[in-house]
């Protein structure tokens, strides 16, 4: 099995939830030195539960398709709940076996939604080993 | 001993040495810019010291001991012979070109280097020949200036008259560009900073494995390069100093070897390489890029050139047919075997992923050169670069890889 399955290019060529809102409660950007992707995510927040999410960016099919699916996944969840979301979580969503350079690409969008919830400026964590 | 008798290589028996490539298929392996594969005798003879002379060098009084310091002396005469120093001991055994940089931007640097000095760099540099001049301009007031690219990815020498001055103090030049493959005009430019009063300092990581560079001739004043980028084992450098500038720069590390005596104040120093060798190197390493030289000699540097201009043509004419692809730098004859580039519409990450697939190994990403990037406006490119084992089936494969990434991914694009 490798990378670049059906679904994964089906989220890299039609991904949920690509784009800006106007008003966002949470908006957070980072980019991943290492190739230059670069992930933004939009979110609309009431009584501490995501309500409305976009996300916007350039990347390779890992890092959008894992934004695209994340995304699909945190709609109704509270802030808590995404702070808790981890390394593994994604990496089961993705479900397929990665490199480390590519485990990179795949939790940019964790990284960039966890800074946004905890209001941080960068996710210093272990999301990145 | 560089022979200019050229014979061209016998590429398959050259892969026999190494095992990487006994499967079938074989591995495409299009990453020797990055590192390159270690041939059968480079590795028994790091074997042979582990198995046989196993001990640390200098001070053993016992057989073996000196078998391994012999060894070790050995291996810095073919790289002295391999270069054309003038003299064995200004070959310093360091860890990597970035070691080697790093130890003439702290030793010499601190000693040259003042507030209103200028180090005159260009835009095709690794981020470790600029990143350690970074650190020294900041600790001493120094400025950095650039000698842009062309368009071309070329060197645009017209400006070198405008940036070199008094005030230029060093200037720090890779010989080959690691991500175009541009082959810079250091005569002219060691020869044009002698003039203007500065020292040159030569990046030489991307030209000593592939082509016969010559210190004396070029009379530059420093010169790396590293021994895993020649078919040689990680782990071993080596940076090549004029002696009258060895002699008279301090100390980088302080340790073990690098003395001639110690009290409990004050040390005085060995000559050098020792001086600039602290602590028990890289023993096995050095001793496997002495069989290196052996093995790059024997296998003949301008066959090796020949080789890759060919393979280089080659990739240039069956890469541009490719639709929607961009290829950097400059036409293959002003190049060493590197050829960057983008397909439009795909990252590069996914361009490297896919032909992966295909048992394709290429680079993606900034290759260690981001202001470079910066210059081409891309974020990231794909890299395929090419040593000794590689073949035209190779550059097959990696055309054949591309396409298949086009016909997955364009879709996209509709």
């Amino acid at each position: 099995m490798n990378i670049y399955q059906e679904e994964l290019l089906d989220h890299y060529e039609n991904p949920s939830n690509y784009g800006t809102l106007p008003n966002p409660d949470i908006s957070h950007e980072e980019d991943n030195p290492l190739c230059g992707d670069k992930i933004r995510i939009d979110l609309i927040v009431e009584d501490d539960t995501i309500k409305e999410v976009r996300f916007s960016g350039h990347g390779c099919t890992i890092s959008l398709a894992s934004a695209s699916m994340l995304t699909e996944k945190i709609v109704g969840k509270s802030l808590e709940e995404v702070k808790k979301l981890s390394r593994d979580d994604i990496l089961d969503m993705i479900g397929i076996p990665l490199g480390p350079v590519r485990v990179k690409c795949a939790l940019l969008a964790l990284k960039v939604l966890k800074a946004g919830a905890y209001g941080i400026k960068g996710w210093p964590g272990e999301e990145d080993e | 001993m560089h022979t200019s008798d050229f014979r061209p290589l016998d590429v398959q028996a050259i892969r026999e040495d190494f095992p990487i490539f006994a499967d079938t298929p074989p591995l495409a392996f299009l990453d020797s810019a990055a590192s390159t594969q270690t041939p059968r005798p480079v590795v028994e003879a790091m074997d042979a010291y582990y198995d046989t002379y196993r001990s640390n060098i200098h001070r053993g009084i016992y057989r073996i001991s000196e078998e391994a310091t012999d060894q070790y002396e050995k291996a810095r005469q073919k790289v002295a012979q391999l270069i054309n120093a003038p003299r064995t001991s200004q070959i310093v055994f360091t860890r990597n070109t970035t070691e080697s940089i790093n130890l003439v931007a702290y030793s010499w640097g601190s000693m040259n280097i003042q507030q209103g000095d200028e180090i005159v760099l260009t835009d095709l540099e690794h981020h470790s020949n600029l990143v350690p001049w970074q650190l020294l301009a900041q600790r001493t007031g120094a400025t950095l200036r650039f000698l842009e690219i062309t368009d071309e990815g070329l060197l645009d020498f017209t400006q070198l008259r405008d940036v070199l001055s008094e005030k230029t103090k060093l200037v720090a030049i890779t010989h080959v560009s690691n991500v175009l493959g541009t082959i810079n005009p250091i005569q002219s430019v060691i020869d044009a900073a002698h003039a203007a009063g500065a020292k040159v300092i030569v990046d030489a990581a991307q030209s000593v494995p592939h082509f016969h560079v010559d210190v004396q001739q070029l009379d530059c004043d420093f010169l790396a390069f590293s021994g895993h980028k020649m078919c040689g084992p990680t782990g071993v450098g080596v940076l090549y100093g004029k002696l009258e500038l060895l002699d008279e720069m301090p100390p980088f590390l302080g340790g073990g070897s690098m003395i001639r005596s110690v009290e409990r104040d004050i040390s005085t120093y060995a000559d050098v390489p020792a001086k600039f060798e602290a602590g028990t190197p890289s023993i096995a390493e050095a001793i496997g890029l002495g069989a290196t030289v052996d093995y790059i000699t024997e296998a003949g540097l301008a066959s090796i050139h020949v080789h890759e201009q060919e393979l280089l043509k080659y990739a240039h004419e069956r890469l541009q047919k490719i639709e929607g692809i961009t290829i950097y730098g400059p036409a293959p004859h002003q190049k060493a075997g590197v050829v960057s580039f983008n397909i439009e519409g795909i990252h590069p990450h996914d361009v490297a992923g896919i032909l992966d697939t295909h048992n394709v190994a290429i680079r993606a990403g900034h290759h260690c050169a981001q202001p470079l990037m910066k210059k081409l406006d891309v974020i990231a490119t794909a890299r395929a670069s090419f040593y000794l084992y590689n073949t035209l089936e190779d550059v097959d494969r990696l055309h054949e890889g591309l396409q298949k990434a086009q016909t997955l991914m364009t879709r996209r694009n509709k």
